[in-house]
């Protein structure tokens, strides 16, 4: 019987409640979670191409940005690498005896700002140049070795920065003997300039393409609402409450996101594949560690949950924009 | 368990659709609403629905006052209201069953309560036969009874239908007056708008009669209790 004799409606509902505790209560509330992003999911499988052109736009617009900080990241491994490998050299005067130079080495090595000394004789160095400059007979034609004394500084890991290496280039220069001092960090900081400056224009990107991505979703979404437009004016008709109406929508944003999450990663993977050839070329050219990093487990895992979340934030705009103010007013006609 | 005092719905400044309207409906009370078209039957069937709020005066539904209702609640009210329209408002993407499931749906009730209660919906319209098939492969009459079971299969104590039987020819419109007419012997209060007059006058029921948005008759007697005038 679909009604049955009821003199107290509520009491009757109450009794019902008590039947149903609240373990009962969440667990078809978890089913129906479970059936909404089943059945969200189902819609967008069964309109695979457009689908599918969401998601590849998506993945465009995620991919970029995701690519960019990835060669930002290696880049800035890059100059943390030379940073940390940044020595002065400091050559002695040609006259100072190889005992002066001694000195001068521990001198340098009392300093605060030193991590280490190392003081390459003059015969040491000639006997390198000749192993490694291939010019051994020219060299023999020299009466005598060219070659200064020369003091290898690596400054402490505080004094790294270009204003601490330039104040130890300094009080190295005032010193007694020392004829020249050499640091070669000026296309250091041009590149750390241009890595910070390449690093906001990639944020801004980002966060513009980020927008894109929410406002695509969006539309979509928009669409899809203006096309279920009945089953929502019958579901507020028999009670759905706004968060009712608006989960099926939400959960089609979070799959659009996974889409285009997943088709982001595949376009990042192509293009390092791609490029991998020709930087591992150019990096040994530069006789340079360089190498681009593709995503890790967690950094690929942090874009799906990241597209997944704009995915779903572009459907909550469509959903407060069309489906808050959508009444089942006008269905009753007049 | 429905009642309206003093209740005036302005659309804005020249179109007034309603004006001071007051009667009250008891539990287990089976009424008609007529009047012309435009004489604002559906107005105050949506004033019952919270689709729309008075003016001024006070809508009262099981106890309820829903001019002070929030937004958020207006839900919950729905819940307790079962509703037919003419057009029935079937989604032609599911099934009989889904269809007349949604209400229960939309309460969070678990699948094994909802089979329960939908098929008991369903064999109490007669069509516990065909629950499996799409509304689009029925007959008028049996897509209204669909309506109908949708609107009554959580149990709601009131019901309205908005011309229920305007598309059935005679015979149907009996039968689904029928299923109205055993529905307020259980104690639910139902309240049907309709042109039919020779309906309403086989049924000899109180009839709640609008004309330009003023209550003409069937409304004085019922205030906070009492007999129903007829």
């Amino acid at each position: 019987m679909a009604v049955e004799p009821r003199r107290r409606p509520e009491s009757a509902r109450g009794a019902n409640k008590a039947r149903s505790p609240w373990r009962e209560q969440a667990e078809s509330y978890l089913t129906h979670h479970r059936k909404v992003a089943e059945d969200s999911a189902r819609r967008l499988w069964h309109t695979p191409v457009a689908s599918l052109m969401t998601w590849t736009v998506m993945g465009v617009a995620l991919a970029l940005p995701v690519a960019l900080l990835l060669l930002l990241t290696s880049l800035q491994g890059v100059s943390a690498g030379w940073e940390s490998s940044a020595r002065v050299t400091a050559y002695i005067d040609m006259d100072v005896p190889l005992e002066q130079a001694r000195a001068l080495r521990d001198e340098v090595s009392g300093d605060g700002r030193v991590a280490g000394v190392e003081l390459v004789d003059r015969d040491q160095a000639l006997a390198e140049f000749r192993a490694s400059s291939g010019l051994e007979d020219a060299l023999d034609y020299l009466g005598e070795n060219p070659l200064p004394h020369t003091l290898l500084v690596t400054p402490e890991e505080g004094a790294r920065s270009a204003e601490g290496v330039e104040g130890l280039v300094r009080f190295i220069e005032g010193m007694e003997g020392i004829e020249r001092v050499q640091v070669d960090l000026g296309w250091l900081q041009r590149l750390n300039a241009m890595t910070d400056l390449l690093a906001r224009a990639v944020w801004a990107l980002a966060i513009l393409l980020a927008a894109a991505v929410v406002l695509v979703i969006g539309n979509t979404v928009r669409l899809s609402i203006e096309s279920r437009r009945d089953e929502i004016l019958v579901a507020k008709l028999v009670g759905g409450t706004d968060s009712f109406v608006r989960r099926p929508f939400l959960y089609t944003g979070a799959w659009f996101g996974l889409g285009g999450g997943i088709v982001a990663l595949i376009l990042l993977q192509l293009s390092l594949w791609w490029l991998s050839g020709p930087i591992e070329r150019l990096a040994g050219l530069y006789r340079s560690e360089f190498s681009l990093d593709g995503l890790h487990i967690d950094g690929a895992l942090a874009l799906i949950i990241a597209a997944m979340l704009l995915g779903w934030l572009g459907a909550w705009v469509a959903v407060k924009r069309h489906l808050d103010d959508m009444e089942p007013g006008d269905i009753t006609g007049s | 368990m429905i009642e309206f005092r003093q209740v005036t719905k302005r659309y804005d400044s020249d179109h007034t659709a309603l004006r001071q309207v007051n009667f009250g409906l008891e539990r287990g009370e089976l009424a008609f609403l007529t009047g012309h078209s435009g004489a604002g039957k559906s107005t105050l069937l949506k004033l019952i629905m919270v689709m729309e709020r008075p003016s001024a005066g006070e809508v009262v539904v099981g106890g309820q006052v829903l001019n002070r209702l929030p937004r958020r609640q207006i839900p919950y009210i729905r819940r307790h209201i079962g509703v037919v329209f003419q057009n029935h408002q079937l989604l032609f993407d599911r099934t009989v069953f889904d269809n007349v499931a949604m209400p229960l749906e939309v309460m969070g009730a678990s699948p094994r309560d909802t089979g329960r209660r939908v098929r008991a919906a369903l064999d109490k319209v007669g069509l516990l036969s065909k629950e499996k098939m799409n509304p689009l492969q029925l007959s008028g009459g049996e897509q209204q009874r669909v309506g109908i079971a949708r609107a009554v299969v959580n149990k709601p104590p009131v019901l309205l239908a908005d011309e229920p039987t305007g598309n059935l020819d005679p015979a149907l419109s009996a039968d689904i007056m029928n299923l109205f007419g055993q529905f307020s012997q259980v104690g639910v209060t139902v309240l049907i708008a309709t042109h039919d007059i020779a309906l309403i006058n086989e049924m000899n029921r109180r009839t709640l009669t609008l004309d330009h948005g003023r209550l003409v008759a069937g409304g004085a007697s019922v205030m906070g209790g009492g007999a129903s005038g007829r």
